[in-house]
């Protein structure tokens, strides 16, 4: 594959943005946000074919000398999320179709333009880069989320918001630090250069820390699950799959590159990720919706995520990027089939549902699917993603890891079995809600809505059964984290 | 020297902001917080060097600034115009909201929904 496509994966989601704002019709709209991750999915199994051996894809924009072009640069992680990302949009885009979420016409050119900042996010080698790339996918999240313009729906903008723009504004310090400190913020340049010169890691640790809280873990994770729950359904599971992971690829991708494993950053992170499950968890346990319970399930999900980044190495950073691929789509997987509960029904309060596995029996296969992934059940790829955790940790001899690890599982259970039983199965409250399986488009739209959930989540299930292809793939992403010698030499031109 | 002092004040004084309750002060708060972060980036490009970076016969590489923060600074300042843009668009919509559901509601919800936006309005 021809390197210089790499811009126009974030170039041509930006045209079909500022077009699908002007076209007056619904249905051009429509094919444009459809057609957008289709072409981008293309490009991403192109991707991960070609780096599948371990090479990477880099350009240099406008053809400047390596080092002074901003460089965009495609190794197997980024392929991978590329690809994810693309399938989740695809996903989510058609769920907020049959869900009347793009009635309102400025819905598709928001999705389009915060995608193009997601993609760019995954295929920058720049730092600054990066950050301009983490707001051009925030900016039209703004306006997604405080769009339906109810009370809470602005309380929690005017959080997120909040939040967002401190966390960015430590993050451009960081990077101005970074600046000041190594004279670059090419990421191949900098790599390494954490481990002797304590100004450039000090400078990190600022970028990290603000990538950490779009991320959403411990101790800065609070502002997620209060403001997840805001928007309409489909625009959380597409923020779920989208906007937190693109903190999380930033952690993986600054850690790996430029710091080294010192003790202090195996204690901080270990510390950082374990906190994360077992708050997150905990959260979950307490939630009254289902979509509180899923918000907390992130944090606690980020942190077996990331922990991965410390233990045995090479295993532990494969852990991190299976885990990360599972992760996103199982968690948009359930975002996506809790919504067409909520979208029926209104509500999306444990206690006002009950019984509706009768109703929506797809719907409800989908979650189990969905929920027993999440608690990391074989067959499921949940199972694999947590066995190779499991793995590094034992490698390592981390006791205490392997112990959260599993207790948290348990807390997960239990927290999805409150949903299981509190929504799809157990008694119905009374009074019973109104409006009783009513979808907002005709009934021939109902499969749009059902699908999505159910496709994500029977991915999870064929991953589960087959999982050597992926793990092969993780392996191969964290022999190249762990050297970062490809990605050097394919940004820098060696 | 001077600059480092700037920067601090402007920083402290929109984490000032920034803490305090309204949006509207949310508003100026991170309108001073994005100049001090400007100004940090400008910093990191040396301060002792001021002389235009433009190419020339007689381009002296140890007097001209360097570019490429000014360029970052440059990109700053966009983002930060267009998030201060919606902001107030956020507190104009929210201000509007709120009066409808004044009229609309009860006293009770209306002070639980809207106790942030209480303060600023005029008695």
């Amino acid at each position: 594959m021809n390197p210089a496509l790499l811009p126009l994966v974030v170039a041509v989601p930006f045209v079909a943005a500022a077009l699908a704002a002007l076209v007056p019709r619904t249905w051009l709209r429509r094919s444009l946000v459809l057609a957008v991750p289709v072409g981008v999915g293309v490009v991403g199994v192109g991707l991960v074919i070609e780096t599948s051996d371990g090479s990477v894809v880099a350009t240099q924009v406008g053809g400047w000398v390596p080092g002074v072009a901003i460089a965009f640069a495609a190794d197997t992680l980024s392929a991978l999320m590329l690809t994810v990302s693309a399938l989740l949009v695809l996903a989510g885009t058609v769920f907020a179709i049959a869900a009347g979420d793009d009635d309102d016409r400025w819905f598709v050119p928001m999705l389009l333009a915060m995608t193009a900042g997601v993609y760019g996010a995954y295929l920058t080698a720049d730092l600054f880069n990066l950050f301009v790339m983490i707001e051009v996918a925030l900016l039209p999240s703004y306006v997604l989320l405080a769009r339906r313009g109810t009370p809470g729906a602005i309380r929690a903008g005017r959080l997120y918001l909040a939040v967002n723009l401190t966390a960015s504004t430590i993050l451009l310090a960081g990077v101005g630090l970074v600046y000041a400190s190594a004279g670059t913020v090419n990421l191949a340049e900098l790599n390494g250069l954490g481990a002797g010169a304590t100004g450039v890691a000090v400078a990190t640790g600022v970028v990290l820390v603000a990538l950490g809280v779009k991320a959403a873990v411990v101790p800065v994770h609070s502002w997620l699950p209060v403001t997840y729950p805001a928007p309409s359904p489909a625009v959380t599971a597409i923020f779920s799959g989208l906007l937190t992971k693109i903190g999380v690829y930033g952690l993986i991708r600054v850690t790996t590159l430029v710091l080294a494993p010192t003790t202090l950053l195996t204690v901080v992170i270990l510390t950082v990720t374990l906190a994360s499950m077992i708050v997150g968890v905990l959260g979950a346990l307490g939630g009254t919706t289902m979509r509180e319970v899923l918000s907390f399930h992130m944090v606690s999900q980020v942190g077996y995520i990331l922990v991965g980044l410390v233990l045995a190495g090479a295993v532990g950073l494969s852990a991190v990027v299976f885990y990360l691929v599972h992760h996103t789509v199982v968690k948009t997987s359930l975002f996506l089939t809790l919504g067409v509960v909520e979208v029926r029904r209104r509500t999306g309060r444990i206690d006002d549902l009950g019984a509706e596995a009768r109703l929506h029996r797809w719907v409800a296969l989908a979650f189990l699917l969905g929920a027993a992934s999440l608690v990391g059940l074989p067959p499921l790829s949940g199972f694999w993603a947590k066995y190779g955790v499991l793995r590094a940790a034992a490698l390592d001899e981390r006791v205490v890891v392997i112990v959260v690890a599993l207790v948290v599982s348990l807390g997960t259970l239990m927290s999805m079995l409150k949903i299981t039983n509190g929504v799809f199965w157990g008694e119905r409250p009374e009074p019973a809600p109104e409006e009783v399986g009513r979808d907002p488009r005709p009934a021939h739209w109902a499969a749009a809505l059902v699908g999505p959930g159910l496709v994500l989540a029977i991915a999870s299930l064929a991953v589960g059964v087959a999982p050597e292809w992926l793990l092969q793939l993780a392996d191969v992403a964290g022999q190249g984290l762990e050297s970062g010698e490809a990605y050097v030499e394919a940004v820098l031109q060696l | 020297m001077s600059l480092v002092i700037a920067i601090a004040a402007l920083a402290a004084a929109g984490a000032f902001l920034v803490a305090r309750r309204g949006t509207v002060r949310l508003v100026l708060g991170f309108i001073l917080l994005g100049h001090a972060v400007n100004l940090l980036i400008l910093a990191a490009g040396g301060a002792n060097r001021r002389e235009p970076a433009f190419i020339s016969d007689d381009l002296d590489t140890a007097s001209v600034a360097d570019p490429l923060p000014q360029a970052f600074v440059l990109t700053a300042i966009v983002i930060t115009f267009g998030v201060t843009v919606f902001l107030l668009a956020l507190t104009a919509k929210s201000r509007v909201t709120g009066e409808r559901n004044r009229a609309r509601t009860t006293q009770a919800e209306d002070e639980d929904a809207y106790e942030d936006e209480d303060e600023e309005k005029p008695a």
